[in-house]
């Protein structure tokens, strides 16, 4: 029993599993990228549903429109985190003791290393040992004499940065995985559309949109305030977008507030949290006089583009407390920032609010909002209409300033305009970690892989007629394929000091 | 504020560019028809014996008039990439902005990194240069293919590109590219030419006189590891910096955004690939049809990801 699960646990940690698990991982990332993911939009997996009603019910009970947080993603990556454990850490406490370690004796045959060669001369074996350790040295080789069963011998070693390397490596992609998960778990995201003058806090109850890790504490989570004072947004002569920047008042609940501008690439970063400007629209302001004299004046909703090419938009409206009647009111309808009349369709032409234009339809009745179902807030209930308990009422294209009558004299005008920014909140707790990782893995690998290890040994042994001294001398190196031309420096450098050494052991004089 | 005049002279340049390069692959033909036939294989084996690598001789002795077409393929290539820099500096100027802000740019700038990466190779290892027309016959399709399917006009950027990082993640990912072409290249001549080389150490078929000038399959092999190894670090540097980016850009560091997903993918192929070159059992074939497939993936991602599915890495700018 005991045995088995050793046998599992070294064939986890052994390189090779490692290495199968993180292809596996990518290999199970690829459905994530082909298929469409609720993590990216929601509204493409629907699409999806639609066109597959087969297909899609299989493909979900399988977590293939949720990849990257489907059960068995989580196992290839809790098994890589394993695996990656038993595999480096041992690795890592053994690198540390060689650190420490003297080069290991040389080995026997040293002919038989890959490279390899014998250098002759009249010096006495110690003297050329002593001609070689000086040249290793000056190389800055660690150097270690033994007398060992076949003569005297020399080890020396270079290059523990590159194993070095290799750990750190290996340790950095470890700690990533660790920042990654961590940041899962105590992480949240969450996304607003503000119009300007609005203001929002950062609780789960305001966002439109939110999703949060399972550690996360909304209790605790840092209670900034921003307010959206203007928004800008700024096109190229073609209509390419040049920039979108908003400026935000922002603080803790509480404390005074204080005033900045960010943008694309430049979020607000504060207290843990960061604060971007994802998107923008434009939010038509309406006045509503009904015939009995109320009304209520600068009603807006945000109106999604649909297309930011030219920002024609989307919306509703929906007025569910009419004075002195029991009927609801809704708007609904498509806004052009500048607008052009064609054959009786509103389209928009440019993205700027040039000639702001509304084409409206306007509903009475009962909008469903208190049905207990939830509501879309940018367009009105389809069903209440096909079950004929809310009817159109109107319709009108309007130009910024115009107003059109309703049967019953309800008065409706295009009074105003304003802007939305959507605005995003997050917090990563683990994102400082995962960059301290990548760039650990980096210098990890570089060292890794632009640095040599290399062994020498060298051993003397009596010349073949007894005059003199032969030294073998033999490396070993990993990390470099052409080692030959290295080695032959080397050698040659080596005799040339030994003949050196010889002369002037010859005529000490001189 | 667009230079038109600058814009249409870096398309012309590109026009003369790929025009260049297409002399230089009917020049490499040309070495390759003018080099000498080669001697029947059995005193080849014969002479050689043992190791396959040794039964394959190195052709140093062409003769001259296929040397002098080698040196006239060469002139071309080199004068090609500098008419192809060109293009990239005249667009450059004409928008005044890093000229890779589109799949046109990135394509055209990462053949560039292709061209000059074997340039460098071959100055370096003469032998290297006969995979020149395995480097340059691509290199043309590319070209022609990013000017039929990914031309986009001179333009501004948009909002979104408008960082430093630009500079930082996109010129880093088009030099990763551009050295895992010719990495790639490298590998698929290796798996040619092992075989042949096998085959002809067997025995079983003759000598060919297109295989046989390339270098031997160990230099391949080589050149392709070497090339990886230079190229991967700056690869990662480039998802790095990218992450880096989105989560400023997009509001997180990683969000398995098709581009990302497919950029982890990539980055492990050649994780992978580094490790099967010193795994027994892998060294060789197997490790060069990794390398095969990290390439794969490059195109994959730049094409599928770009063109078909959507995700926010979509300023392709394909129209
Ligand atoms: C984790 C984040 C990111 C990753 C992994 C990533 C990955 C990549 C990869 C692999 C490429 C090479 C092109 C290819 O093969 O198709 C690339 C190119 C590019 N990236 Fe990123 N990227 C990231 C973030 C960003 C961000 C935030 C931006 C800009 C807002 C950006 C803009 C670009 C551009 C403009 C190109 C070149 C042209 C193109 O393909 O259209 N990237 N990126």
């Amino acid at each position: 029993m005991s045995s088995t699960l050793l046998r599992w646990w070294r064939s986890l940690t052994a390189m090779r599993t490692a290495l199968i698990l993180l292809f596996l991982l990518a290999v199970a990332a690829i459905p994530g990228s082909l298929l469409p993911q609720r993590s990216l939009s929601q509204s493409r997996v629907t699409t999806y549903f639609a066109d597959h009603p087969d297909l899609a019910p299989v493909l979900d009970k399988l977590f293939l429109f949720d990849v990257f947080s489907s059960p068995w993603f989580a196992a290839i990556y809790l098994l890589l985190f394993i695996s990656l454990i038993g595999c480096v850490v041992p690795r890592a406490l053994e690198h540390g003791r060689a650190v420490f370690a003297a080069p290991p004796p040389a080995p026997r045959h040293l002919h038989r290393l890959p490279d390899n060669g014998d250098v002759p001369t009249t010096l006495g074996p110690t003297t050329a040992l002593d001609v070689v350790e000086e040249e290793l040295r000056v190389r800055r080789f660690r150097v270690v004499r033994r007398d060992g069963a076949h003569g005297p011998e020399l080890s020396a070693e270079k290059g523990f940065l590159k194993e070095t390397g290799n750990v750190v490596f290996h340790l950095a992609l470890l700690a990533l995985l660790l920042g990654l998960a961590g940041g899962k778990l105590w992480g949240y995201e969450g996304s607003i559309l503000v119009t300007e003058g609005d203001r929002f806090c950062n609780t789960f109850q305001q966002y439109d949109n939110s999703s949060k890790g399972a550690f996360v504490d909304p209790a605790g989570m840092s209670p900034l305030c921003v307010t959206l004072e203007d928004f800008k947004a700024e096109y190229e002569e073609n209509l390419t977008a040049a920039s979108f920047t908003a400026d935000i008042a922002y603080g803790l609940a509480g404390s005074a507030s204080r005033n900045t501008t960010i943008g694309v690439n430049s979020p607000l970063r504060f207290d843990g949290d960061r604060v971007y400007v994802t998107g923008h629209g434009f939010s038509p302001v309406f006045s509503v006089t009904f015939p009995n004299g109320d009304s209520f004046t600068d009603i807006s909703a945000p109106f999604l583009p649909s297309d930011t090419a030219t920002m024609s938009s989307q919306g509703a409206l929906k007025l569910p407390d009419v004075p002195g009647s029991d009927e609801q009111l809704a708007l609904e309808g498509f806004f052009a920032p500048t607008g052009s009349v064609q054959q009786g369709v509103l389209t928009s032409i440019d993205p700027r609010p040039l000639d702001p234009q509304v084409a409206l339809f306007v509903y009475e009745g009962y909008l469903g909002l208190d049905s207990g179902l939830p509501q879309n807030v940018y367009t009105i209930d389809q069903t209440q209409i096909d079950r004929g308990t809310l009817d159109r009422v109107g319709q009108a294209n309007l130009s910024l300033g115009e107003s059109t009558t309703l049967e019953d004299g309800t008065v409706i005008t295009f009074s105003g305009l304003k802007q939305f920014a959507a605005m995003q909140v997050s917090h990563d707790p683990g994102q400082v970690w995962v960059l301290v990782s990548a760039i650990a893995i980096l210098v990890g690998l570089l060292g890794m892989l632009l640095l040599r290890r290399e062994r020498v040994f060298a051993r003397v042994a009596a010349g073949p007629d007894g005059a003199g001294t032969v030294l073998r001398m033999g490396a070993l190196t990993r990390g470099s394929a052409d080692t030959a031309p290295r080695f032959t420096a080397l050698t040659d450098d080596v005799a040339a000091a030994l003949a050196r050494r010889a002369r002037t052991e010859e005529n000490p004089s001189s | 504020m667009i230079n038109e005049s600058l814009a249409a002279t870096s398309d012309t340049l590109f026009s003369v560019a790929v025009g260049l390069y297409s002399l230089a692959v009917v020049a490499f033909c040309a070495e390759l028809a003018f080099g000498r036939k080669v001697a029947p294989a059995r005193e080849l084996v014969a002479a050689g014996g043992g190791t396959a690598e040794r039964a394959v001789p190195a052709q140093d002795d062409e003769p001259a008039r296929a040397r002098r077409w080698g040196l006239v393929a060469m002139g071309l290539t080199i004068v090609g990439a500098l008419v192809h820099a060109g293009v990239l500096i005249t667009r450059g100027s004409a928008t005044g902005r890093l000229p890779w802000g589109n799949m046109y740019e990135f394509g055209t700038a990462v053949v560039l990194v292709a061209v000059v990466v074997y340039l460098v190779l071959a100055l370096r290892t003469p032998s290297l240069r006969h995979i020149g027309i395995f480097v340059l016959a691509p290199v043309v399709l590319s070209m022609v293919g990013i000017g039929l399917f990914l031309y986009a006009q001179a333009g501004p950027l948009v909002a979104a590109l408008r960082s430093a990082w630009l500079a930082i993640h996109v010129t880093t990912a088009i030099l990763g590219f551009g050295i895992f072409f010719v990495s790639g290249i490298a590998s698929v001549m290796y798996l040619v030419r092992s075989r042949y080389e096998a085959k002809v150490a067997a025995g079983e078929v003759p000598l060919s006189r297109i295989v046989h000038r390339l270098p031997s399959a160990a230099a391949l092999d080589r050149t392709a590891h070497r090339t990886v190894v230079f190229g991967f670090p700056i690869w990662t540097f480039a998802v790095i910096a990218g992450a880096i980016w989105a989560e400023s850009a997009w509001g997180r560091f990683w969000g398995w955004d098709p581009k990302e997903t497919w950029a982890f993918i990539a980055w492990v192929v050649y994780a992978a690939y580094l490790h099967a070159r010193t795994t027994a059992g892998w060294r060789g074939r197997p490790s060069a049809w990794v390398n095969v497939m990290g390439l794969g993936v490059m195109i994959f991602n730049l094409l599928y990801v770009n063109m078909v599915s959507t995700g926010l890495h979509s300023y392709g700018g394909v129209s």
